[in-house]
């Protein structure tokens, strides 16, 4: 009697608060769909679905599912071949492509897509309206950047016309060896112009979405999934592999392992999503595939600052980075090393070897420029990001500038937006920075050194490295063009030395190709989704 | 009436609160466009600016802001999730981070109330030892510790859960454990303490010498005034809960608001960490309220003018 009343008494708030909680919370907020045929684990959550909105790899990775360009991207080798366009013509100077769309091409939702959507999405990139932060992959076109920027109010001006219903006319501004990768990014897709002017910024929230690409978008939920189904109506639907796939935003890496392990999921593409701990033991396993990509890491200098003013110092300090140690200490990931900041394997072009690890060398440049054995150097700051990663490799660096060189270095470890706020505002001495080739081509890497590109960030202005970029550009013969990069590549990591490149990034996914297949290594970690699928019943 | 009257002073002090973190969100160092790679031209950051009326004074951002919520109860667009708004994004992720919160909580009423009860009773004697040695321990030990150890033995070695995401009921068990722990001990420490003070009050005394039983002592006269102690701290806890937890929603990949609270001030997402600086502050307030109604049922001798 006693006891129950003491139980009664006792668990009345537990019970009252678990039926508040139990009853309505759990129906609505568990939602357990039918499993899809291929759960990726893709990393962060998305920012955005628009194609002309979209920046990060995460977004481009499920975009590239859902929309098209006039080319799309070979799973295998991550070059363009023809996607909406059946084929290209190109003028003898370079500068002038027509594109004939296949004339099959319908929306998901049965519309046809004609050349007049494809100067609709691209005139949508270039409006100052839709702030496009990539708007710049346009300015390649005619009157692109000038209508981008407001000099110009009328896109009709810009290089991009329908001759008719198939046919698409494009003009740019220079010969641009690369524009057809171009045709194959996220930018460059094609939208759905009825649903946008219908729905607004809210469009990508229409459902059905019309796309242009081999899925369609079936489920957005914040931090939870998105999931896309193939699209029948796609022009190459036979070749699309997977009928269901479910993207997972996870972002902490043993949750992603653990997920993959249980087999909750099937792909994990991210190489932040290795556990670190566990790297040396994944690295060997069959699963994990790592392979080279497009992107460096490398130390600016800050030039506008003394003693950094002087090339000798940013060489010396540059010959005094034992790159391999850093490899094979800190990064851990089969990353080869490197002196030239263009990476190997890139198309129609031989990187140019920078400064090798060469303490004596660098004693020596250093005395000459007025420091010997580091007397007189000023204790400087290196600036870098909170990342576990980002300190090691600071703290490494610092050991060998002061045991090569005699130098103080100080570690300047500052949050994500911070961190890019002060590089960008030239407010460091030295600093960790990387660059991953956005298409696959020298311009990529080398045009970012010029005297007023945003992305300089080392005050390094050099009339003569600006006047071969340009000369790079205006040139249509790729092996000339090819030859104009690399004097400037000399000067750029071997004369004056802004940026001293240490090591290429590697792509790192995993997934066991006895159940999945379709995924390729290649240089820019891009694995169009068309081609993904499950080999043996889940 | 003196409810009503606090109700009334919470709009000014939600104000305060909304310029507060409006202003300390502005000063902050970046943008929430810089990113790692600069647009090719200066006049996009402007375009993007201007899209957020960024390019504006702060007092006609901050009125702006003011008037959007006043007028449509509208929290702005998210500046990082372009596609969402802020009340998209909490619309989304409240339902889930309040199931989670609520399950924790009366995880933590359920299992630290009694807890706190039979030590207290027990009080010298081993139950109370093992039974305050835990609650330590709970309070102690922080989820990152106790979210890889559960996950490590529940999930991956014996395989009974799993590991994480939010999709069945076995899923909401290992987060509620883990989030529900530490408020678990919290509060079993509290009735612990509570039940102590209580008996020793003068009116146990008084009661216990007109002869009433040890147990309806317990039960029905010092229970009601030891558990205030915990009534107090159950509405600032609850404020947590129900608002997620960052470390918890990281771990299982929950999809509720708790990652948003700390996201956001990182991504400098500024009517993200505005709305949920209101939207937290508002959940206080309206907890704080209820706890002092329910100190009025609790307590004869409390009573507010």
């Amino acid at each position: 009697m006693l006891l129950s009343e003491r139980a009664r008494r006792l668990l009345f708030p537990a019970r009252f608060f678990f039926l508040l909680a139990a009853g309505p919370g759990l129906g609505g907020c568990l939602r357990h769909d039918p499993p899809a045929e291929v759960t990726i684990i893709n990393g962060a959550e998305p920012e955005s679905l628009d194609p002309e909105i979209i920046t990060g790899q995460p977004e481009m990775r499920i975009v590239e599912g859902l929309f098209e360009g006039l080319m799309r991207l070979d799973p295998e080798t991550a070059r363009a071949i023809p996607g909406l366009a059946e084929r290209y013509e190109l003028s003898p100077d370079g500068k002038v492509y027509t594109f004939h769309l296949r004339t099959n091409l319908v929306w998901s939702t049965g519309e046809p897509i004609r050349a007049e959507d494809v100067v609709y999405s691209w005139h949508r990139a270039l409006n100052p309206d839709t702030a496009s932060e990539y708007a710049g992959q346009l300015y390649y076109i005619k009157n692109g950047e000038e209508y981008n920027t407001g000099k110009l109010k009328d896109p009709a001006l810009v290089g991009v016309r329908a001759l008719d219903d198939y046919t698409v006319r494009v003009e740019l501004n220079q010969p641009t060896a690369f524009f057809i990768d171009l045709c194959a990014f996220p930018t460059l897709y094609v939208v759905p112009r009825r649903t946008i002017e219908q729905y607004g910024d809210a469009w990508i929230k229409a459902r059905p979405l019309p796309s242009s690409g081999p899925f369609e978008l079936v489920d957005w939920r914040l931090n939870d999934k998105v999931r896309v189904k193939k699209n029948p109506r796609y022009w190459d639907a036979a070749n699309t592999r997977a009928q269901l796939v479910d993207f997972l935003p996870i972002t902490s890496p043993s949750t992603a392992f653990n997920l993959y392990e249980q087999g909750r999921a099937d792909v994990v593409w991210d190489k932040n999503l290795v556990p670190a701990e566990l790297l040396d033991v994944l690295m060997n396993r069959p699963d994990v595939h790592h392979f080279d990509y497009l992107g460096t890491s490398f130390i600016r200098f800050n030039v506008t600052r003394k003693p950094f003013d002087d090339p000798r110092v940013r060489r010396a300090l540059g010959m005094a980075v034992d790159r391999q140690r850093l490899v094979d200490k800190i990064i851990r990931g089969g990353e080869h090393i490197t002196t030239s900041l263009v990476p190997a394997g890139t198309a129609n072009y031989n990187p140019v070897p920078g400064l090798a690890y060469n303490p004596e060398a660098a004693r020596t440049l250093l005395a000459e420029a007025g420091f010997p054995g580091g007397k007189g150097f000023p204790r400087f700051e290196f600036l870098g990001t909170t990342a576990k990663l980002g300190e090691d490799v600071a703290v490494e660096l610092q050991q060998m500038w002061r045991d090569n060189l005699g130098l103080n270095m100080t570690l300047h470890p500052l949050e994500w937006k911070v961190y890019l706020s002060s590089e960008a505002h030239l407010d460091y001495d030295v600093a960790g920075a990387s660059w991953i080739g956005d298409y696959n081509d020298a311009q990529t890497f080398l045009g970012m050194f010029t005297s007023e590109d945003g992305n300089n960030q080392t005050g390094w202005k050099n009339p003569r490295y600006d006047a071969l970029i340009h000369a790079a550009g205006e040139q249509a013969d790729l092996v000339a063009r090819a030859k104009i990069f690399e004097e400037a590549e000399t000067l750029l990591v071997r004369d004056e030395a802004p940026i001293v490149p240490t090591y290429n990034y590697k792509g790192v996914n995993y997934f066991n190709t006895n159940r999945i297949q379709g995924i390729h290594p290649n240089l820019l970690d891009d694995h169009p989704l068309r081609a993904i699928h499950r080999v043996s019943p889940p | 009436m003196y409810f009503f009257r606090r109700i009334l002073f919470a709009i000014p002090l939600l104000l305060v609160i909304s310029a507060v973190a409006f202003v300390l969100v502005h000063l902050a160092p970046g943008s929430p466009f810089d990113r790692e790679r600069v647009p090719a031209s200066p006049e996009i950051e402007r375009h993007l600016q201007a899209a957020y009326h960024l390019d504006e004074p702060i007092w006609k951002q901050y009125l702006r802001y003011l008037y959007g919520l006043a007028a449509h109860g509208d929290f702005g667009p998210s500046m990082k999730y372009r596609n969402h708004s802020v009340n998209d994004i909490i619309a989304q992720g409240l339902p889930v981070s309040v199931t989670l919160g609520a399950l924790a909580f009366s995880f933590a009423l359920g299992l630290g109330l009694p807890a706190g009860f039979f030590a207290a009773a027990r009080r010298g004697r081993w139950p109370d030892y093992a039974g305050s040695f835990l609650a330590m321990l709970a309070v102690c030990v922080p989820g990152l510790v106790i979210a890889p150890l559960l996950i490590m033995g529940l999930a991956v070695k014996l395989q009974w859960l799993p590991v994480a995401l939010w999709e069945s009921p076995p899923h909401v068990i290992l987060p509620t454990l883990t989030l529900g722990l530490y408020f678990a001990g919290q509060v079993a420490r509290l009735m612990r303490e509570g039940m102590l003070n209580a008996m020793q009050a003068e009116f146990i005394t008084a009661a216990r010498s007109k002869g009433l039983g040890e147990n309806e002592l317990l039960f029905k006269h010092a229970f009601r005034i030891a558990v205030l102690p915990v009534v107090s701290y159950a509405g600032p806890m609850l404020a947590d809960l129900l608002t997620g937890s960052f470390i918890i929603e990281n771990i299982f990949q929950i999809p509720g608001i708790g990652v948003f609270l700390v996201n956001s001030s990182l991504n400098r997402d500024y009517n993200m960490v505005i709305g949920l600086a209101l939207l937290y502050a508002i959940l206080l307030i309206g907890l704080n309220l209820v706890v002092d109604f329910a100190y009025t049922l609790l307590d004869p001798r409390v009573k507010y003018e």
